[in-house]
């Protein structure tokens, strides 16, 4: 069991340290459909017309150290995007793990 | 450089409908830790975190799907056959939500909107469509991966449909004309194509995990299969 924990989670770390670099930068799905109605220049800002992205509004936490799947400080980009991929799968696997460790049944132990 | 993945932003929703889905969602993620507790048992455990963990790696990996359109795993499938429709939902939940504390990735307020379209309507939808097709299809490897890839297939699209009413719920902008059934038709048509590629990534890693240790795999569990064969 172990074994296959470790080989997983070091699978989730490559893909989300490495692979994460080379993704796609387009809109997403839900970003392009929010954009559907509307005029947007070069930068993706909204010139005119009506549509959904109108209304949003910027993130709460917009500047939080790993905002937007980065470490701010540091300038290399493929750095930058992995090492957040990799705290963040570090830290939801503890969250979700501690979590799942807490709520699990006790019947049989 | 990596785009606000598949989740809805501030301000796109408004206020009362965003409290509503926060509300549907706190009593869903209740039912979930309730039922899900008996399934928790030791090996579940590290599993249903190591489950989340790569949720939230495959969710960083955009895939293009048209010219200028890149899309998503949301996890749902993928989550509720591994560990179970219950604990799958938590898993979801869990990556949402510390996407949007630290990852600035869904807005906070539309932390309940995000949790009910990806966390509760795809887990839900995609274990439904397991459960039927894997009763109606050979227990064999082929069935499994099929099965899995209409569950993620049918419930990326239906995800994308949860949004769209919300926004017909509760949308901050009016859209002019026809504007929400092109919206839902392009959401629709996008999820489509984002599915198929949910749905390949959800088979492999499945079919993976049952050549493996198929007794990790949850809904397996209680049938004869050859799958492990």
């Amino acid at each position: 069991m172990r074994k296959f924990i470790l080989a997983g989670l070091l699978a989730a770390l490559l893909l989300a340290g490495v692979v994460s670099s080379f993704a796609s930068s387009s809109p997403d799905g839900l970003d392009s459909a929010s954009t559907k109605g509307c005029t947007t220049d070069a930068d993706g800002e909204i010139t005119g017309g009506t549509c959904i992205a109108q209304g949003a509004k910027d993130h709460e936490l917009a500047d939080s150290p790993l905002a937007d799947y980065g470490i701010r400080g540091i300038d290399n980009a493929y750095l930058s995007t992995g090492l957040s991929g990799i705290a963040g799968v570090l830290l939801v696997f503890a969250v979700s793990g501690g979590a799942f460790w807490l709520l699990r049944s006790r019947k049989r132990s | 450089m990596i785009p606000e993945a598949l989740h809805i932003s501030n301000g796109v929703l408004n206020g009362p409908v965003s409290i509503a889905y926060a509300v549907l969602a706190a009593v869903a993620i209740g039912v979930c830790v309730v039922n899900g507790r008996r399934d928790l048992e030791d090996r579940l455990v590290p599993m249903a975190g190591l489950v989340a963990a790569f949720i939230f790696a495959v969710q960083m990996l955009n895939f293009p799907v048209l010219p200028g359109v890149s899309g998503h795993l949301l996890g749902g499938a993928l989550a509720a056959i591994l560990v179970g429709p219950w604990v799958g939902a938590l898993c979801v939940t869990i990556v949402i939500t510390a996407q949007a504390l630290f990852f600035a990735d869904g807005g906070i307020t539309a932390l309940g909107p995000n949790i009910t379209n990806m966390g509760l309507v795809s887990t839900a939808v995609a274990f439904g469509v397991t459960v039927v097709l894997l009763r109606v299809l050979p227990r064999t490897p082929a069935g499994l991966s099929i099965s899995v890839f209409v569950a993620a297939v049918v419930s990326v699209v239906v995800a994308s449909q949860s949004f769209v009413l919300q926004y017909a719920l509760g949308g901050s902008t009016e859209l002019t004309g026809g504007g929400l059934a092109g919206v839902a038709a392009t959401m629709a048509g996008t999820h489509l194509l984002i599915g198929v590629g949910e749905g390949l990534i959800s088979a492999a890693t499945v079919a993976t995990v049952a050549r493996v240790r198929p007794d990790l795999v949850y809904a397996l569990r209680g049938l004869k299969t050859g799958v492990a064969a």
